[in-house]
């Protein structure tokens, strides 16, 4: 039966929990970064107990496969310059026709390289969080990537550590591009809970013609994603609403089931 | 007060928690991970007291928040709700039962996750549902259910290593010794 105590206890924990919902929201934001806090010396010695085999077979490498690695590395860089080279000559005559014609120069990308530290743990939000914070310059809204595609945008973000939403959340709609001929506009939408690799590309207009494999890229409209990251290819396309617009289903380029490092895209 | 039983609830709250957070595991292979919360409230709210029940809510759902895109404080509600129930009927409860652990673990573990996204759906929240979450809900179910008799198992045995040993006392008492005659 029902004790004074349990009646004291209910009350308590009603009354925080209402507190907490009351407070607002800079407040609450406040108050998550620190309780999350208490996990980071954990979250610490994790990372510290996966580096340990790294740094032990590092150790026991033959230097014959070492010097291998080396002379792949110098190869593939020395290719990357020489596409460098040409991409910077692209971007002088691109930058040189954008003036002529009286358009906004295009600044180069800078990014910068984080590692995926905790992925959530409700299965109704598509969320990681990752170590770049205030301190490095992070923001919300940024645009997060890997070299295959793009992940996502900053959602909040602490002094080390900040949350980045996943495509296919429904808090991280994105506006797409279709690289067909009439380059179709609609807008990433959540694909479904379980596969990770998929989200709907909806808000097409009614009379798109899409074929699978068509690749998508961001539009760049919206302000937060610049035009042109690849954001997957397409599966298939049905109309839908009695053919007031066409969806289509989108498979993306990154795998975000296996996400370990990210890049976090500066204006 | 042994204050044992409430530390070790708490600990292993924090560390269930962490654990949700860096091990994907399960993830990969079912599509949906495992909260090994409810199980831990059926355990705390048949072996403790209701101000420990009270506690593993608050600074589970808490934590648990804290590391997820929930707002704050939607995950102590359910765990209260759900540890509250099973603490006031406990007496009606075999809880020694591996078999009533399991059933108990199960419906806490099928709860929590409804009254969660009820009370985010009711906050103006658009959580990731589909026909998926069925699965993902069913797997929660499921995997709550396996470990809810485990977690009784392992607090048994840390009480019983950890703990004070209970005095085996034989009925032999030398002031009420019957002392017989010769005759």
């Amino acid at each position: 039966m029902l004790k004074k105590k349990h009646y004291l206890a209910l009350g308590v924990v009603v009354l925080a929990v209402l507190l907490i919902f009351s407070l607002p929201q800079r407040a609450t934001s406040r108050l998550k970064l620190a309780v999350s806090s208490i996990f980071l010396p954990v979250f610490g010695l994790l990372n510290t107990a996966q580096q340990l085999p790294v740094a032990a077979a590092d150790t026991v490498m033959p230097r014959s496969a070492l010097l291998k690695k080396v002379g792949e590395l110098e190869n593939e860089n020395q290719q990357l310059r020489i596409q460098m080279m040409q991409a910077a000559a692209n971007a002088q005559e691109n930058d040189q026709l954008r003036v002529q014609l009286g358009w906004q120069r295009q600044a180069p990308w800078k990014l910068k390289l984080a590692a995926v530290v905790m992925r959530d743990p409700a299965n109704w939000w598509r969320t990681v969080e990752i170590d770049l914070g205030s301190r490095d310059g992070v923001r919300e809204n940024l645009p997060v990537l890997t070299p295959d595609g793009l992940v996502g945008r900053v959602l909040s973000v602490g002094l080390t550590r900040s949350q980045v939403v996943l495509l296919g959340d429904p808090y991280c709609r994105v506006s797409a591009l279709v690289e067909n001929p009439a380059h179709d506009i609609g807008v990433i939408s959540p694909g479904g809970p379980l596969d990770t690799s998929l989200v709907a590309l909806t808000y097409l207009s009614g009379n798109a013609v899409l074929k699978p494999g068509q690749d998508v890229v961001t539009s760049g409209e919206g302000g937060v994603y610049p035009r042109g990251i690849p954001i997957g290819q397409v599966v298939d396309s049905q109309t839908v609403e009695f053919g007031l617009y066409t969806e289509a289903r989108v498979k993306l380029s990154a795998n975000l089931g296996a996400l370990d490092q990210v890049w976090v895209l500066f204006p | 007060m042994n204050l044992l039983n409430p530390i070790l609830i708490l600990a292993a709250a924090f560390l269930v928690v962490f654990g949700e957070a860096a091990f994907p595991l399960l993830r990969h292979w079912f599509g949906a991970q495992v909260d090994l919360l409810p199980g831990l409230m059926v355990y705390a709210a048949l072996n403790a007291d209701i101000v420990t029940v009270s506690l593993l809510a608050a600074l589970g759902g808490l934590w648990f928040d804290a590391l997820s895109a929930n707002p704050l404080g939607v995950s102590v509600l359910p765990l209260f709700a759900i540890g509250f129930v099973i603490h006031v009927q406990r007496e009606l409860i075999l809880r020694e039962l591996p078999f009533a652990q399991f059933i108990l673990g199960a419906v806490a573990s099928a709860l929590a996750p409804v009254l969660s996204v009820l009370l985010l759906l009711t906050g103006g929240r658009e959580p990731l549902l589909g026909w998926g979450s069925l699965w993902q809900w069913l797997v929660m179910t499921a995997g709550g259910a396996v470990a809810t008799p485990i977690m009784f198992e392992f607090f048994n045995w840390c009480r019983l290593s950890l703990g004070y040993q209970l005095r085996t006392e034989t009925s032999f008492r030398l002031d009420r010794e019957i002392r017989r005659g010769k005759l």
